[in-house]
This record gives C-alpha cells, sequence and structure tokens, in this order.
C-alpha cells in the first residue's frame, strides 16, 4: 500500500499539477490531461490514479465532491486544497532538483 | 479526510464500496466512449477486487474495520448457541451486577470521600480502653470540656471540630399539636467554615455563633430538608420553631451535596454546640469529635498531645469520683486515644456494617470467579469445536494476534451483555439493601449516587473478567497448528486438563460461599430463637412525650383512660421498653460495702408491667401505687446471683451509689428477661417503681392488645391519649416485635444475601460441572461406544466419566475448607454463639456440594450409558 518510489511521486505530482491548471476534473478527465499535455508520451495507469487520487485526498492535498453531468451521471471531481498547493510547489521544487542532478550526471560522463 | 470520518466510514463500508464502484464505473464508460476496446479497458484496472481494497483501506481504519468484523461475526455466534450464551451472560450479569452493587454500597458507605474541603486531612477520635464487660472495647463518644480543651491544645496544628451523635428531635413549627421529628445534630460553629462549605440560601452559622452557653439560638438546616420538608422555599429564612424549651430561627440553608458527617444518616437540622444543654458536662459524652490537619503537621505528635490532654482532664474528674470501684477508675486512665482516617465520615451504620458489607463483597466476588470460570469453560469448549474452523483460518493466512482478536471479541462481547444486564441489577440493588438495614423509626439513608466512580468500577471490573475468562481461550485458540486439527487428531487431554482445574477451583470458591452462608444462617437462626423472657405477642408501644413534664400521677390517669379501650387488655408504663437499645446502669453497695463490679442495670416501670410483659414473678410481689422511687425494687435472678450468691434477698436493702447512696428494699425477684440487647449476657437488672418524687416527660406506655393484631388499635390509642390528658401526645408507635426484630436486622441481611449469593454459587457451580461432564463425553463418545461395544457394563462407563471430575470435586472441597478455616477469623465477631469448627457447619457445605455434583453428572451419565455404539462409530 505505501509504495513512494520516484514514478508513485511523479504520479502524484502530474495529479496536482494538472488540478492546479484544471480544478473541478473527475478522475478520466485527469488522465487524459496527462496524457494530451505530455503528447502521449505519459500515460496513467488506471489501477493507480484512484488509490492515488483516494490516497491523496486522504493525505488532505485534494477535496473531492460528487457532481450530476450534463449526461444526468454522477461524477466525483477534484481540487486542491491548501496544503494540495504548498505540497505541488514542494514537489515541483524536488522534481527539478533530481532532473538537474540527473542532467548534471549524464552531462559528465 | 480526517481520522473520525474514517473511523465512521468503517459503519458505512457499504456505501463507501459503492461510491468507489461508481466512480470505476463512470471511468470504464468514459473510456469506451472514447472508443477504447471494453474488454481492454475493463483489464487496465487490474482485478477489480483488489483496486477495491485499496481504495478502501486509505478511507477507513483497517484495524477498527477489522474490529468491527469479529464483532458482527461474535454477535452472529452468540445467537447461534443462544441457550448456553444466554446461560453465560446471566450468569455474569448475576455476578457482575451484585459486585457492582456491593461496591456501591462499600463506595457510599466507607470510601467516598464527604464533600467538603480537606476531606483527605480528616481524622477523628476514639478512646480504646476495656468496658464495662471487662472485654477491649472503643467509643468516640467525647463530652464538651474535654473538646474545648484539646482544641486550644492543638491550635496551629489541626482544628478540631465536635458533633454531636444525631438524634431525631421534636420541633414544632406552629402550635404543639404538630410536632415533628427531624435529624438534629450540634456541631461546632467552626464547622461550615472549616468545611469551606457556602451556603445555598441565608448564611451558615460561625465560630461567633458557638462562644456562650445558650446564647445563640440559630439553626441550619440541610439542603435535603430545604426540599423535602419546604419545598425550596427561600422564606424559609428567618422562620422559628421550638425545640425543647428554646425557639430557634433558621438562619441559612447548607450547600446540597452535604448531608452532615454521619454517614447513613441525612441530618436535617444543625444547630450550634453551645445550645445543648450538657455544654458545659464533663460526664456526658456525646460528641465525636473530628480532626483537620493543617497541610504538613505530622499526626503522630498531635495524638500524643491530645492524649495527653485528655488524661489530665481525665485524672482531674477521677478525684471527684468517691463512689466507684478503683480498679474501674484506673481502666479509665489506661484508655489509649487513636487517630482514625475519617475522610469518608464517622458513623455507628459505618461501625455496625463495614465489616458485614466487606464479608458480602467478598462472597460476592467468588461468586464473580465462579462465574468467570463457568464462562471459560463454556469458551474452551466452543474453542475445541472451532478447532478446524481455527486451523482454517489460520491456513489461509489469519495472524496469531487476529485470531486472539476474534475470541477476545466474542468474550467481550460476553462481558459487555452481562454489564448492561447487571448495570441494571446493581442499579436496584443496592438501595434495596440499605432499606433492609431499617431499625423500626431509623432507617438508613445512604446517599448512592451512580458516578463515575462506580461507572469506573463497573467498567474496569467489566473488562477484568473479560481477560480472565477470555484471555486462556484465546490464546489457546490461537496456538491451534492447523495440520493437526484439520485431521481432527488434536490432544484433547490438554484442554480438558485446564477443564477441570477449574471446576476444582469453582468447587473450593462454592464451599467456601456455602460455609460462610451456613454460619451466617446459623448465627441469624440462633440470634433470632434466643429466649428474651418475655412475652411480645400483641404489646404495642406508645412512646409518649409532654410538652411539659408531668407528675406520675398525671400518667396513671393516662393508663386508666387508655384500659377502657375496648380490645385492650393490659396497660402499663416503663421509662424505656425492653430490648429498644437504652439502658441505665450504676455501681451498688450491697451490704453498706464499698461499691464493687460489675454494674447494675435499671428500669423504672408501674405496677402491672411484669404481668403485661409476662415476666414471671418467682417470690414476693409486684410494685402498688404507692410504691415510689427511691424505696422499693425488684430484681431479676442474676441480680441474686450476682450480688447475693443465690440467696434469696427480699427484704434486703441495696444502694445505688451514683451521684449519691440512695437504698432499695427488694420487695420481690422475677426471672431473668433480656434488658437492651440479644447479643451481650444477661445482666443483673433491678426493676424500680415508675413513681418518683419529680415530674416526668418522656416514658412509654406499654398496650398488650386482645385481638390478634394489635396495630389495629393504633389509631385510636393515638386519638385516645391526649384526651385524656391534654399535654400528652404519642410521639412514635412501634411493637415490641419490632424492637427485636430491629436486634437482628444485621443478622438477618447477612443471612438472607449469603444464602441467596450461596444457591447462586451452588447453581453457578453445578451448570458448570454438567457441563464439562456432557463436554467430556461428547469428546470421548467414540470410546465409550467401542467399550460399550465389547461389553463393558453401564457402572463402568458411569464411573469412566465421572472418574477425574469426581477427584476434582474433592479437591476442590478441601481446599475450600482450608480457605474456610483459615478466613472465617476475620468475620468472627459477625457470628452469635457459632463455631466456625462445629463440624455441622463443615459436614451441611460438604453434603450440598456433594448432592450438586451428583445432580450435575446425571444428566451426563445417562448420556454416556445410552450412547448406541453403532451410530457413534459409524457417524465418525
Amino acid at each position: 500500500m505505501s509504495k513512494s518510489d520516484s514514478l508513485q511521486g511523479s504520479l502524484d505530482l502530474l495529479v496536482l499539477k494538472i488540478l492546479s491548471r484544471r480544478p473541478r476534473s473527475h478522475g478520466y478527465a485527469i488522465m487524459s490531461a496527462i496524457k494530451d499535455s505530455s503528447a502521449d508520451v505519459l500515460s496513467a495507469e488506471e489501477g493507480s490514479l484512484y488509490p492515488a487520487l483516494h490516497r491523496m485526498e486522504e493525505a488532505g492535498w485534494v477535496r473531492s465532491e460528487w457532481i450530476r453531468k450534463d449526461s444526468g451521471r454522477r461524477a466525483r471531481i477534484y481540487e486542491l486544497t491548501a496544503a494540495g498547493k504548498k505540497q505541488l510547489a514542494q514537489e515541483q521544487e524536488r522534481w527539478q532538483t533530481v532532473t538537474s542532478a540527473v542532467n548534471r550526471v549524464l552531462r559528465t560522463v | 479526510m480526517s481520522l473520525w470520518s474514517r473511523i465512521a466510514n468503517v459503519f458505512r463500508a457499504d456505501r463507501l464500496n459503492r461510491e468507489i464502484e461508481e466512480e470505476l464505473q463512470l471511468h470504464i464508460e468514459e473510456a469506451i466512449e472514447q472508443g477504447r476496446d471494453p474488454v481492454e479497458a475493463r483489464r487496465a484496472f487490474g482485478s477489480a477486487l483488489r483496486q477495491r481494497e485499496e481504495s478502501r483501506d486509505v478511507r477507513l481504519v483497517a484495524w477498527i474495520d477489522s474490529l468491527r468484523a469479529d464483532a458482527v461475526f461474535g454477535l452472529r455466534r452468540l445467537r447461534k448457541t443462544k441457550v448456553t450464551s444466554a446461560a453465560a451472560i446471566l450468569s455474569l450479569a448475576l455476578a457482575i451486577g451484585s459486585c457492582t452493587a456491593a461496591f456501591r454500597l462499600i463506595d457510599a458507605l466507607l470510601l467516598r470521600p464527604l464533600p467538603v474541603a480537606h476531606a483527605d486531612q480528616l481524622y477523628s477520635l476514639a478512646h480504646h480502653g476495656t468496658g464495662f464487660d471487662g472485654k477491649p472495647s472503643t467509643y468516640d463518644s467525647w463530652s464538651a470540656p474535654v473538646l474545648r480543651l484539646m482544641r486550644d491544645a492543638a491550635k496551629g496544628q489541626a482544628e478540631l471540630i465536635g458533633v454531636s451523635i444525631s438524634s431525631r428531635a421534636e420541633l414544632t413549627y406552629a402550635s404543639d399539636q404538630e410536632m415533628e421529628r427531624a435529624y438534629l445534630q450540634y456541631v461546632s460553629g467552626s464547622m461550615f467554615d472549616a468545611f469551606g462549605l457556602p451556603p445555598a440560601a441565608g448564611r451558615l452559622f460561625t465560630e461567633n455563633d458557638d462562644l456562650q452557653p445558650g446564647a445563640n439560638p440559630v439553626a441550619v438546616i440541610s439542603y435535603d430538608y430545604w426540599e423535602r420538608r419546604f419545598g425550596r422555599d427561600p422564606k424559609v429564612i428567618g422562620r422559628t420553631f421550638h425545640l425543647g424549651n428554646d425557639i430557634f430561627q433558621i438562619v441559612g440553608v447548607g450547600p446540597e451535596p452535604f448531608t452532615g458527617t454521619e454517614t447513613g444518616t441525612v441530618i436535617d437540622v444543625f444547630v450550634p454546640l453551645m445550645m445543648n444543654g450538657s455544654i458545659l458536662r464533663g460526664d456526658s459524652t456525646w460528641l465525636r469529635t473530628l480532626v483537620i490537619m493543617n497541610p504538613g503537621v505530622p499526626i503522630e505528635p498531635l495524638r500524643q498531645k491530645l492524649a495527653a490532654v485528655s488524661l489530665a482532664f481525665e485524672t482531674e474528674r477521677a478525684k471527684g469520683f468517691t463512689d466507684m470501684p478503683q480498679g474501674k477508675i484506673n481502666i479509665l486512665l489506661k484508655e489509649e486515644i487513636s487517630m482514625d482516617r475519617a475522610s469518608a465520615g464517622s458513623s455507628n451504620l459505618q461501625k455496625d456494617y463495614s465489616r458485614s458489607l466487606i464479608a458480602l463483597g467478598t462472597l460476592v466476588a467468588l461468586v464473580l470467579l465462579i462465574a468467570c470460570a463457568n464462562v471459560a469453560n463454556l469458551m474452551t469448549a466452543q474453542a475445541a469445536s472451532r478447532a478446524r474452523e481455527m486451523a482454517l483460518r489460520v491456513s489461509i493466512g489469519a495472524g496469531r494476534w487476529r485470531l486472539v482478536q476474534l475470541v477476545l471479541v466474542e468474550s467481550a462481547w460476553i462481558g459487555a451483555l452481562a454489564a448492561a444486564i447487571g448495570a441494571a441489577f446493581a442499579w436496584w440493588a443496592a438501595p434495596l439493601v440499605v432499606r433492609m438495614i431499617n431499625p423500626p423509626d431509623n432507617p438508613a439513608r445512604l446517599a448512592l449516587p451512580a458516578d463515575w466512580r462506580v461507572l469506573g468500577f463497573a467498567a474496569a471490573l467489566t473488562l477484568g473478567v473479560t481477560f480472565l475468562f477470555g484471555l486462556v481461550p484465546a490464546l489457546r485458540a490461537s496456538s491451534v497448528k492447523p495440520a493437526s486439527a484439520l485431521k481432527g487428531g488434536e490432544d484433547p487431554h490438554s484442554r480438558r486438563r485446564l477443564m477441570h482445574a477449574l471446576i476444582a477451583v469453582q468447587v473450593a470458591f462454592c464451599f467456601l460461599v456455602l460455609f460462610v452462608a451456613g454460619l451466617f444462617v446459623a448465627s441469624f437462626d440462633r440470634l433470632s430463637h434466643q429466649p428474651v423472657g418475655f412475652s411480645a405477642d400483641r404489646v404495642l408501644l406508645l412512646d409518649t412525650t409532654t410538652a411539659h413534664a408531668q407528675p406520675a400521677s398525671a400518667w396513671n390517669e393516662v393508663v386508666d383512660r387508655l384500659r377502657a379501650v375496648p380490645g385492650v387488655e393490659t396497660v402499663a408504663l416503663s421509662e424505656w421498653p425492653l430490648l429498644s437499645g437504652v439502658g441505665r446502669n450504676n455501681y451498688l453497695s450491697i451490704h453498706g460495702e464499698p461499691p464493687k463490679d460489675p454494674l447494675c442495670f435499671f428500669l423504672s416501670v408501674s405496677p402491672g408491667f411484669l404481668d403485661a410483659m409476662k415476666i414471671p414473678l418467682l417470690d414476693g410481689r409486684d410494685f402498688r401505687l404507692n410504691d415510689v422511687d427511691p424505696g422499693a425494687a425488684i430484681v431479676n435472678e442474676t441480680f441474686v446471683k450476682t450480688y447475693y450468691n443465690g440467696e434469696n434477698p427480699i427484704g434486703k436493702t441495696f444502694y445505688r451509689t451514683y451521684p449519691k447512696r440512695v437504698p432499695a428494699l427488694i420487695v420481690g425477684i422475677v426471672r431473668d428477661a433480656r434488658y437492651r440487647s440479644l447479643r451481650e449476657s444477661m445482666l443483673p437488672v433491678a426493676y424500680i417503681p415508675f413513681s418518683r418524687n419529680d415530674a416526668i416527660r418522656n416514658a412509654t406506655i406499654l398496650v398488650r392488645a386482645a385481638g390478634a393484631n394489635p396495630l389495629s388499635l393504633a389509631s385510636i390509642l393515638r386519638q385516645e391519649v391526649p384526651r385524656a390528658r391534654s399535654e400528652f401526645r404519642v410521639r412514635n408507635l412501634r411493637t415490641q416485635q419490632e424492637l427485636i426484630d430491629a436486634q437482628t436486622v444485621r443478622e438477618r441481611l447477612l443471612a438472607m444475601l449469603a444464602l441467596f449469593f450461596a444457591s447462586v454459587a451452588l447453581l453457578l457451580a453445578g451448570i458448570g460441572l454438567s457441563g464439562v461432564l456432557n463436554y467430556s463425553v461428547l469428546q470421548r463418545r467414540r470410546e465409550i461406544g467401542i467399550r460399550l461395544a465389547i461389553g463393558a457394563p453401564a457402572a463402568a462407563i458411569a464411573r469412566l466419566v465421572t472418574m477425574d471430575v469426581s477427584a476434582m470435586v474433592v479437591a476442590g472441597a478441601v481446599a475450600g475448607l482450608a480457605l474456610g478455616t483459615v478466613s472465617v477469623r476475620y468475620i468472627e465477631t459477625l457470628f452469635y454463639q457459632i463455631k466456625a469448627t462445629d463440624l455441622r457447619m463443615l459436614a451441611l457445605p460438604a453434603l450440598a456440594v456433594f448432592l450438586a455434583a451428583l445432580a450435575a453428572a446425571l444428566p451426563a451419565v445417562m448420556r454416556a450409558v445410552s450412547i448406541d455404539p453403532v451410530d457413534t462409530l459409524r457417524s465418525e
């Protein structure tokens, strides 16, 4: 349950980033957004996305709400909380540090 | 999501599942709309179940969820075995309820601190010396002058407070005809301040109200009395009432929780010590002395200081004893003074009942242990039939702790249900027991709050009990070895050994309870069948009082008037009734010698008293109307034996010595009759004439009715007395039988409750025994079947089934016997003329245990013998 390897970390980062840009999205929209904005390079596994969303909700980074869509179906939408915004900033910074470090390594070799 | 919502989610797991399901479903549908392959879209989620579990686990607290699941499962199991579960729960409920009720009583009487400041610093002073009967005696009453001296001596180290022993006093708010009784206590003026008590209305009296004898007739009423008598009317402040010859003014109402320091009595009216007529008398001990220690002051030096003050006072006082045996004076001066903790107050009820309540509490605790052993055996037997289920759980990955939890949760259900029923039982039972402590006209009133102390005790008890009976079965169940259990070949002997050990424990405790109960019942039986020496049949006692003291002739007029009432057989007068606990004594001088031991007891009676009480006259004559005290005396047999070595003393004169020598001529001898208590040995008694030169204010009119029901005369007699003479009034009407019964209230209470618990113990032990036997027959039915098949006789089978258990019963009984003879020493004072070593006292419980064991074994033996070998062997 409590895996926190880098992939997991990057999934959280992606989801938080998407939600900061497009608040009040539901799961499918988040997944599509990741795919579209990475030009089909990145894709979130459905099997990981929802547990990640629920975990982040549990951690207080996002909150959810049930709405009725135009089609009449119920959907659960997510948006960032204040804690989530802080978390996003941290994750982003961590990501920058890690990637620039990796880049430095690649250059020196 | 907060922890709370996660906990809450445990209990709405269904909705949670539905929501997760709905969210995933929407995702799949949208994916398909976007043109994804439906099968592929579903597969992308992986196992739907795993997905759900994973999402679910973050949304609730997993261990609470498992607890919930176990609770649901446990309840289902209990419902499956309805009868055994109900038996377990009910027996445990009875035991827990009784324990809680006993705790409530013990707590209220002995443990609960008074609702005053510094209750933990409160002590009471008592004398320890030798009583008039030569036995060690303790008493806690003091005279006012010595209190004052001790109080001055303790200044700066402690505050000393005097409180009178409460009495039922007659108050009048309006006319004399509306006299009413209230519990009155004289207390030091400084008491309210020292206890830090605020008034609920008006003001509380202070030190300044208690400086001069008779100067400040002020009164503070208790909140309880204010509510009961005046409906909390604020106008009560300033009202006056008559008490004796004084007019008191009510100045205030005490705070609600404070009911006085005499635990077991709720005081109605407090008045200052200085208003008591005995305030200056050194020979009248009517006060309890309470000590509030200043913080940090050591006890022992103060105790020695106070003892020295008391000794100096008594030494000075003894110089005035001209006509007292010197030995007695020496004894008086050898008294020790003790300071005992009194944070729960100080009262006679505590003295009389503490030991009884603790003895009963112990019996009840034993019954609880018996019930626990029963439930443990039940759980163990069930665990046996669940071995396969447990093995299966282990095989599919349940942890050891999870199994312990599973069984413990089941135990907790039993414990909790039992506690709930037990609480209801305790709620009802504790006040009932207090109501049974009701000597006529003086019922005990004990505040019995059901607050956190009681709840905490009950909760701790339930938890403790649950672990006691649940832990061993739980550990056993969890230590199951799947391989052997699933093959059905687990060693059954270890389990049986545990059950047998528990049986021995049960029998031991049961024997102990029966033994002690037997002693209580026998004590009560002896005491209540004690010959009293007079006939209480159809005798009514009219405690009568007059507004102003009246000469004996006026009293005789009233008696004559009552004689004429239809249905009245005889009427007579006495100063107080026999066996009312009251007595007066004096040292005698016989043949003009110096006074010597023992004390002689006195009662003034009118002519016809002996006849009305049916106390046979052995020699001489009854009093005549012209006999006056001092003058004549009629003495009992013990008197003759004690002072005249059995020689006929008629015509001889003896002298009362205190306060001055007064002669009495012996005119008659009567048979011995009980004087003030059933418990003491027969006392030397001299009856003296009711008529005396000074006027009389209080006396008892004794009426023997002609009809079988004397109480039918009660109302007419009550009316007739003031009609005879308007100053006379009946303040209380009792039957002589009530007074005799009151002597045995404690013994009857002990006997009844002990008998009840003994029956419960016997029943529980019987149920336990029968359950274990049944279980072992079930376990060994294959073996029994084979034995029967190869021709074993029924007797051999019966022996096989009962052998182990009967050994356990005998072992238990022997252990119980040992426990009994050791522990009985602590409650010897509660017995009356009963020796714990009496063979009959031991034989009775032994017989009861034996019969119960026999009855419990019978069904199991029948079952074993009637096993059909063919059936049994085929079914396996």
